[in-house]
C-alpha cells in the first residue's frame, strides 16, 4: 500500500463513478444538495457520516433505485444504463431467517445469474467459479452452511462474494462494519484491502466512524446536512473543512494513528445536537 | 379404496399436493403465509359468485383469486403488507358472504368450498386441475432464481435490475392459480394448511433449496395420501387429518431444528445471534 507506484495507479484513468451536482428531495425535504465526487479505477473511498446524513441515499442514487431531483450520475463516463452489472452492491442490513434454506454457495451463485429465468443447469464451470469466490473471501469452510445462521462478519463476506462474482468495476458496501465485533471488523477491512489490490476493484464504503477504515481508504467523502466534502484524509479531516461542513466549530485531533473529531467545548448549549451530528469520526 | 370415484380422488389429491409443496416452499420462504391465507378466501367469494349466476366455478375462482392477488400487491406498495393483505381479505370475505346469502343451497355449498370434497371429485374436474397445475409449476421453475433472489432482499434484486415488486406480483398470481385449482377439491381452508405445514417442515431438514422443495413435495404427498386413507377408513372428515398431519410435520421439523441446533453449537454467542436475527425480522416486517 505504501508503494508509490500503486498509489499513482489509484485514481488514474477515467473515473468509474462520477456524481455531478446531485440533489435529492424526499417527502418535501432536501436530503442531498449539490453532491459531487468521483471515484477512480481501483480507488477505495470511505463515505463517512452520522446516521441520517444521507449515505444510503447516495448509494440508492448511484444504483438507480432513486432518481435524483437534479444532477447526474456517470458510470465509466456514461449515463447509467437501466441494467447495470458494473456496480456491485451489499445493502446495509439483511435480516435473514436463520432457518432459511439457502446456503452460502447458493447466495454466491445468485450473484452470478440470479437475474435470469429458469433453473440453473448443473455446470462444473459455475460450481468452480462459486468455489473460487468463496475461497477468495475466506468463506470456503462455511460454503454449505445456511446463510441466515452465520455471524455478521461471515454473512458480510458471503455478501461480498455474491457482489464480486459478476466482476463489477465498483463495489458499494453500505455500513459493512455496523454491528461487527473488533475482530470481524478487522477481517472485513483486510478483505477489502486485498480485493482492491489484487483485482483493481474500486470501492465506496460507508461508515459512521472513519477510524476502522483508515488503513484501506485512498480518499474520504464526508457527508453532513446533505452536503459533502471529499479529498484525501489529510485534506478533508481538518478543523477548517469539517467546521464549514457541519456549520459549527469542530476540532480534529490525531492520536496514535486514530482521528478524533470533537465539538468545541465552548458550545455547551448546542452541544447535544452537535455531538449527534458529528459522531462521524469519533474514536471509540 | 382404490376403485371407482376413489381413483379420481387419489389422482387429483396427488396433483394438488405436488403443487402445494412446490409453491408452498416459496410461500414460507418469502414470509407470504398471510397472503396464502387471504387469496383462497378471495377464491371462495369467486366460487360463491359463480354458482349464483350459474357460471363455471373454476372461472369464478380464477377471477377472484387473481383480483385478490392484484389487490394485495397494489395496496402493499403504498402501505404495510400485512394490513393490505387483511383489507383485501375482509373485502373478499364480505363479498363471499353476500353472494352466499343470495344462494339457495347455502349450507352444503359453503361447507364444500371451505373444506372441499376430495372424495367426490368428478372426472370432468381432472383436466382443469392438471392444466392449472402444469401452469403453476412451470411458472415457479421459470422464476426460480428471481424468487430466491427477491426473498433475500428486495433492494438487492432491484439494484440488479430485477423489479422485486413485479416478482412479488407474479408470485401472488401463481398462488391464485394454485388456489383456484385446489379450492373445489380440498377447500379454501385446507389448501392453506397444505401450503404451510409440509414446506415449513422441509426447510428444517434441508439447507439446499432444491432439496428442500423436493422434500416439501414428499411431505405434502405423505400428508394428503394418509389423510385420504384414514378418512376413508374412519369416515371422519379429511380436513381434520390434513390439518393435523401438516401440523405434525411442522412440529417434527421444529424438533429436528432444535435438536441439530443444540448439536452444532450450544454456545451463548450463537443463541444470542439467533435471537437478534429474529428481532431484526420482526422490526422489518
Ligand atoms: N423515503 C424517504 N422519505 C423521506 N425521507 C427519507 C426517506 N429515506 C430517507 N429519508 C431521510 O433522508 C435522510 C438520509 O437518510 P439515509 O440516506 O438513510 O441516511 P444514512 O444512510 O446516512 O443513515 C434521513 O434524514 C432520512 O430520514
Ligand atoms: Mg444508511
Amino acid at each position: 500500500m505504501a508503494d508509490p507506484a500503486s498509489g499513482m495507479m489509484a485514481g488514474a484513468g477515467p473515473p468509474v463513478l462520477e456524481l455531478d451536482g446531485i440533489g435529492v428531495w424526499l417527502s418535501g425535504r432536501e436530503v442531498l444538495r449539490d453532491v459531487r465526487f468521483g471515484i477512480g479505477p481501483g480507488e477505495v473511498v470511505g463515505l463517512i457520516g452520522a446516521n441520517g446524513a444521507g449515505k444510503t441515499t447516495i448509494f440508492r442514487v448511484v444504483l438507480g433505485l432513486l432518481s435524483p431531483t437534479s444532477g447526474r450520475v456517470l458510470i465509466a463516463g456514461q449515463p447509467r444504463p437501466r441494467r447495470n452489472r458494473s456496480v456491485g452492491y451489499v445493502p446495509q442490513k439483511i435480516a435473514l431467517d436463520p432457518e432459511m434454506p439457502l446456503r452460502s454457495r447458493d447466495l454466491v451463485a445468485l450473484g452470478l445469474d440470479g437475474h435470469r429465468l429458469g433453473v440453473p443447469l448443473p455446470s462444473r464451470r459455475r460450481r468452480e467459479l462459486v468455489d473460487e469466490m468463496l475461497q477468495a473471501v475466506g468463506a470456503a469452510h462455511f460454503a454449505d452452511a445456511r446463510v441466515g445462521s452465520l455471524s455478521g462478519g461471515e454473512q458480510q463476506r458471503v455478501m461480498i462474494a455474491h457482489a464480486l462474482i459478476s466482476r463489477p468495476k465498483l463495489l458499494l458496501l453500505d455500513e459493512p462494519l455496523a454491528n461487527l465485533d473488533l475482530r470481524s471488523e478487522q477481517e472485513v477491512v483486510d478483505l477489502v484491502a486485498r480485493i482492491a489490490k489484487d483485482q483493481g476493484l474500486a470501492f465506496l464504503i460507508s461508515a459512521h466512524d472513519l477510524n476502522p477504515l483508515l488503513p484501506v481508504v485512498d480518499r474520504v467523502v464526508y457527508v453532513a446536512h446533505g452536503h459533502v466534502a471529499s479529498g484525501t484524509t489529510d485534506e478533508v479531516v481538518t478543523s477548517s473543512v469539517l467546521t464549514e461542513l457541519y456549520g459549527h466549530h469542530v476540532d480534529v485531533i490525531r492520536l496514535h494513528g486514530r482521528i478524533l473529531v470533537a465539538a468545541s467545548p465552548g458550545l455547551s448549549a448546542e452541544r447535544g445536537k452537535l455531538e449527534d451530528s458529528i459522531d462521524g469520526a469519533t474514536a471509540v | 379404496m382404490f376403485t371407482g370415484f376413489m381413483v379420481n380422488a387419489w389422482l387429483v389429491a396427488t396433483v394438488v399436493a405436488v403443487v402445494a409443496g412446490v409453491v408452498g416452499f416459496f410461500v414460507v420462504l418469502r414470509g407470504s403465509s398471510f397472503a396464502a391465507h387471504a387469496v383462497p378466501n378471495a377464491a371462495f367469494a369467486g366460487a360463491a359468485g359463480a354458482n349464483l349466476i350459474g357460471a363455471s366455478s373454476v372461472g369464478g375462482l380464477l377471477v377472484f383469486a387473481i383480483a385478490g392477488a392484484l389487490g394485495i400487491s397494489l395496496l402493499s406498495r403504498r402501505g404495510r403488507r400485512d394490513v393490505a393483505t387483511a383489507l383485501a381479505m375482509v373485502v373478499m370475505l364480505a363479498l363471499g358472504a353476500l353472494f352466499l346469502s343470495f344462494s339457495t343451497q347455502y349450507a352444503s355449498e359453503t361447507y364444500s368450498l371451505l373444506f372441499g370434497e376430495v372424495l367426490g371429485v368428478s372426472s370432468s374436474e381432472l383436466l382443469p386441475t392438471a392444466v392449472l397445475a402444469v401452469v403453476a409449476v412451470a411458472a415457479v421453475v421459470l422464476l426460480w432464481r428471481l424468487l430466491l433472489l427477491t426473498s433475500i432482499d428486495p433492494e438487492l434484486a432491484d439494484a440488479r435490475g430485477v423489479r422485486a415488486s413485479h416478482v412479488e406480483l407474479a408470485f401472488l398470481v401463481i398462488v391464485a392459480v394454485v388456489t383456484s385449482m385446489s379450492v373445489p377439491v380440498v377447500g379454501a381452508l385446507l389448501i392453506f394448511s397444505l401450503m404451510i405445514g409440509p414446506p415449513a417442515a422441509a426447510r428444517s431438514f434441508a439447507a439446499d433449496p432444491s432439496v428442500a422443495v423436493l422434500l416439501a413435495v414428499c411431505f405434502s404427498l405423505a400428508t394428503i395420501w394418509s389423510a385420504i386413507a384414514v378418512s376413508y377408513l374412519t369416515t371422519l372428515p379429511i380436513g381434520f387429518f390434513v390439518g393435523a398431519l401438516g401440523a405434525a410435520f411442522y412440529l417434527a421439523g421444529r424438533a429436528h431444528a432444535v435438536w441439530s441446533g443444540k448439536r452444532v453449537g450450544s454456545s451463548g454467542v450463537r443463541a444470542s445471534r439467533v435471537v437478534t436475527a429474529f428481532d431484526d425480522q420482526g422490526a422489518r416486517r
